[in-house]
């Protein structure tokens, strides 16, 4: 039927099959944009950096005169910190906007700011937006290529791709693992892009939450569902979700309180097995979806996702910006020392 | 209760398949038309120098009726006019529409009906039947006043676009309307269930990350209405219905008496929340696009008559509040000149239904569930007629539309079955 047509047309982001006239613009919109080897030449090219971060002069001159554009509709810290010094590292040209809260609502402002932006021709621009497909509508009217940085519920796929990184990292492989999500899942992009990152990587993924919080038929995207916070026990990793204090206003009752969540579904020492991983996208509620003790173990990884954060994003604008033959791409890792 | 041009053309449509399931008619044969009536029907005519339309390898039927199209008309003139609205409509094949009152302002009183029926009488390309609030501004709480409406011409009352949400007052409504002899038709969302939906609860909306607007918020309130009008032995009409439930509690209301009738959309007929995954904006709508089981149940609805009509619920958008984010953009798409393609080529196509089926519920079906007179290719019934093209196909273009608005689902979808000719109230009204 017509709209599986119109679905592939649209996830199909690559657009490599058009002709050869112009280079291939590619975005990083959803972790469904990408398959497994992409994944893998990715956190392969983050560790190839992260090397050459060791390293005394820390810049690398490989996107010089390359201009990256950050648009954020949104307040963050590390997202925005992160990518803006990701395209430093690189050498790349950079400016950060940070637009007020108060225009977000009028979608023309966001064609007109795309239309503006793209009239300075960058290469690449990094969007974070409360509404989702913000960054396709930016996509159709801009010549750069998008990377999205969060968009509503939707996706924040360069945190799933840090997070892949960090397990990776640490636990030495992701396929064959065992990740429990725990929180709020129904208002968490970083959950929808890390069950789909960490299943396209074969780790096993359970949901543990409030019923009201787990979105119905979730099931879909290969995860399985527990309601009871025991079942963090048997994962290898434990991926804490952010309790958006906002979700829980008065008179929205998705749960009765944040005292009754944290007595039931907070991660706590107790709760959690000697040697299991704790992971969390930041910014922490310590003591309330994960206990201060938790955060601070030898075994939390947070911090380490934030180092991962970096490496990451400049694997990511790296590989939107040069990806091409693999003679080129392994030209280019040579130049910066990491071949 | 209809309001629009009227004509009293002289002619003769020759060899068309003459399709009239409410007739007992499928035959070849020539169709006369004199000063706006259907004069004779059989095989080779005299034309009485009357012009003559080959219709030879087309279908002529019945002229449609849409029993739910949004005009804009006061208000939002610039989405569409009377005027663009009914051009719309005769290229979709409609020779009657009926508009809803959800304006600005709300269509609530005897004079902003008349206003716009003497509009209509003027401007409209085809006759349109105007239906009035069932509450004053359609806030849910003060009934209008609806035996006036009435007498003004109101062809029916509804606060489409919302739900009358407190039960005891849609009890009243229902009691009151009585004296009317109009039909209430509603828009079944419980709004507590469906707030900040974007799209349908499910698969899709949990990999999306959208707030879902699940089936049972439409479900719950087609119950509860129909046991209003049970209770009341009432009729009622309910609107563009999306779920399984909503089917199934129509169908048991039925059989048990209660003289129900209802409506779905081409869009829930042909499209599930899959279409969603575009993000186009242009797949968003009150009631959402819902799940394949739900579409089935809309086929198979349509089929067994316990759904009676199509409506299109045409709604045109301004460009600017289409182009955003998915979350930001209004319900609604546009629908008047697509029907029949879409409907001919998702539906009778594949074999879901049946092509007489399809005509009957695009014509007689809401005609009758308005208490309307049904369009008839009879000797004596004013000529309302749709001549059809089924092998005609056409790439559905920005461009193309006589509708103001271009808010399609349909846009760049190649569609077969074309409208090449359009009599409503005996008056030609398109020609493509």
């Amino acid at each position: 039927m017509e709209h599986k047509a119109r679905r592939a047309e649209i996830r199909v982001m690559r657009e490599d099959l058009l002709p050869p006239k112009e280079p291939p613009r590619r975005h990083l919109i959803s972790i469904a944009d990408l398959d497994r080897e992409d994944v893998e030449r990715l956190l392969a090219t983050a560790r190839s950096f992260e090397r050459s971060l060791e390293r005394e002069l820390k810049k690398l001159p490989t996107l010089r005169g390359k201009t990256v554009v950050n648009v954020f509709y949104e307040s963050s810290t590390r997202t925005s910190s992160s990518f803006e010094l990701a395209a430093k590292r690189l050498s790349a040209d950079t400016m950060s906007i940070k637009a007020a809260g108060s225009s977000v609502d009028k979608g023309e402002s966001l064609k007109d700011t795309a239309l503006t932006l793209g009239a300075y021709d960058p290469d690449v621009i990094v969007i974070r937006h409360p509404q989702i497909g913000a960054p396709q509508l930016v996509a159709r009217y801009t010549g750069a290529h998008i990377v999205n940085a969060g968009d509503g519920k939707h996706q924040h796929p360069t945190q799933a791709l840090l997070d892949l990184y960090t397990i990776q990292e640490e636990l030495g492989r992701i396929d064959g693992l065992h990740v429990a999500i725990v929180g709020d899942v129904l208002h968490s992009r970083v959950a929808r892009s890390n069950i789909q990152a960490l299943a396209l990587m074969g780790a096993r993924v359970t949901l543990v939450g409030p019923p009201p919080l787990i979105p119905r038929g979730i099931e879909a995207m290969g995860c399985e569902v527990g309601y009871e916070i025991d079942a963090i026990k048997a994962a290898d990793v434990v991926y804490v979700l952010r309790m958006q204090q906002e979700r829980m206003a008065e008179g929205a009752n998705y749960v009765p309180s944040l005292r009754e969540y944290t007595a039931r579904w907070g991660v706590t020492p107790e709760r959690l097995r000697p040697g299991q991983k704790v992971m969390h996208p930041g910014p922490m509620n310590r003591g309330v979806e994960i206990d201060g003790a938790v955060a601070d173990a030898a075994d939390a990884l947070i911090e380490r996702q934030v180092r991962s954060g970096l490496v990451v994003r400049m694997a990511v604008l790296y590989d939107l910006l040069t990806h091409g033959p693999a003679g080129v791409q392994a030209a280019a890792l040579h130049e910066i020392g990491a071949a | 209760m209809l309001f629009g041009k009227t004509g009293r053309e002289n002619l003769v449509v020759r060899g068309a398949r003459v399709i009239d399931a409410a007739e007992g008619v499928d035959s070849v044969m020539d169709v006369r038309v004199d000063a706006g009536v259907v004069a004779q029907l059989g095989t080779n005519l005299e034309t009485n120098e009357h012009r003559v339309i080959d219709g030879e390898g087309l279908v002529l039927a019945p002229g449609f009726v849409d029993p739910h199209v949004h005009l804009r008309t006061p208000g939002r003139e610039d989405e569409e006019t009377i005027a663009t609205g009914t051009a719309a409509a005769a290229a979709g094949g409609y020779c009657a529409i009926l508009a809803m009152p959800n304006t600005e302002p709300v269509v609530d009183s005897a004079a902003v009906l008349g206003s716009l029926a003497e509009t209509a009488q003027a401007e409209a390309e085809v006759p349109v039947g105007f239906l009035a609030a069932i509450t004053k501004g359609q806030d849910g709480a003060e009934l209008t006043e609806m035996a006036e409406l009435a007498d003004a011409g109101a062809a029916g009352f509804t606060d489409d676009g919302h739900p009358v949400v407190a039960p005891g007052l849609m009890r009243r409504a229902l009691q009151y309307s009585s004296v009317t002899g109009r039909r209430v038709a509603l828009h079944c969302e419980e709004p507590t269930l469906s707030k900040g939906g974007q799209m349908h609860e499910g698969a899709v909306s949990a990999e999306l990350g959208f707030a879902g607007y699940p089936s049972v918020a439409e479900s719950l309130m087609v119950e509860r209405d129909l046991a209003l009008a049970g209770y009341e032995r009432q009729p009622l009409h309910l609107m563009h219905l999306s779920a399984r439930e909503s089917v199934e509690a129509l169908s048991r209301a039925q059989v048990a008496g209660v003289a129900a009738t209802g409506e779905v959309t081409p869009h829930h007929l042909c499209l599930t929340d899959e279409a969603v995954r575009s993000l186009d904006s242009n797949v968003k709508m009150n009631p959402p696009l819902r799940a394949e089981e739900d579409r089935q149940a809309l086929i198979a609805g349509l089929r067994d008559g316990t759904i009676a009509a199509v409506a299109t619920d045409h709604a045109p958008h301004a460009r600017h509040e289409k182009e955003v984010p998915f979350e930001a953009a209004p319900f609604g798409v546009t629908g008047l000149e697509t029907a029949f393609p879409a409907l001919y080529t998702h539906l009778v196509g594949p074999g879901l239904l049946k092509l007489e089926t399809l005509l009957e519920r695009m014509s007689a079906g809401p005609a009758r569930a308005y208490g309307l007179d049904a369009p008839r290719i009879a000797v004596g019934a004013p000529a309302s007629l749709v001549l059809l093209d089924l092998n005609a196909s056409r790439r559905v273009a920005e461009d193309d539309f006589r509708s103001r608005s271009a808010n399609s689902w349909l846009l760049g979808q190649t569609v077969k079955g074309q409208v090449r000719l359009t009599v409503a109230a005996g008056r030609v009204a398109y020609e493509g």
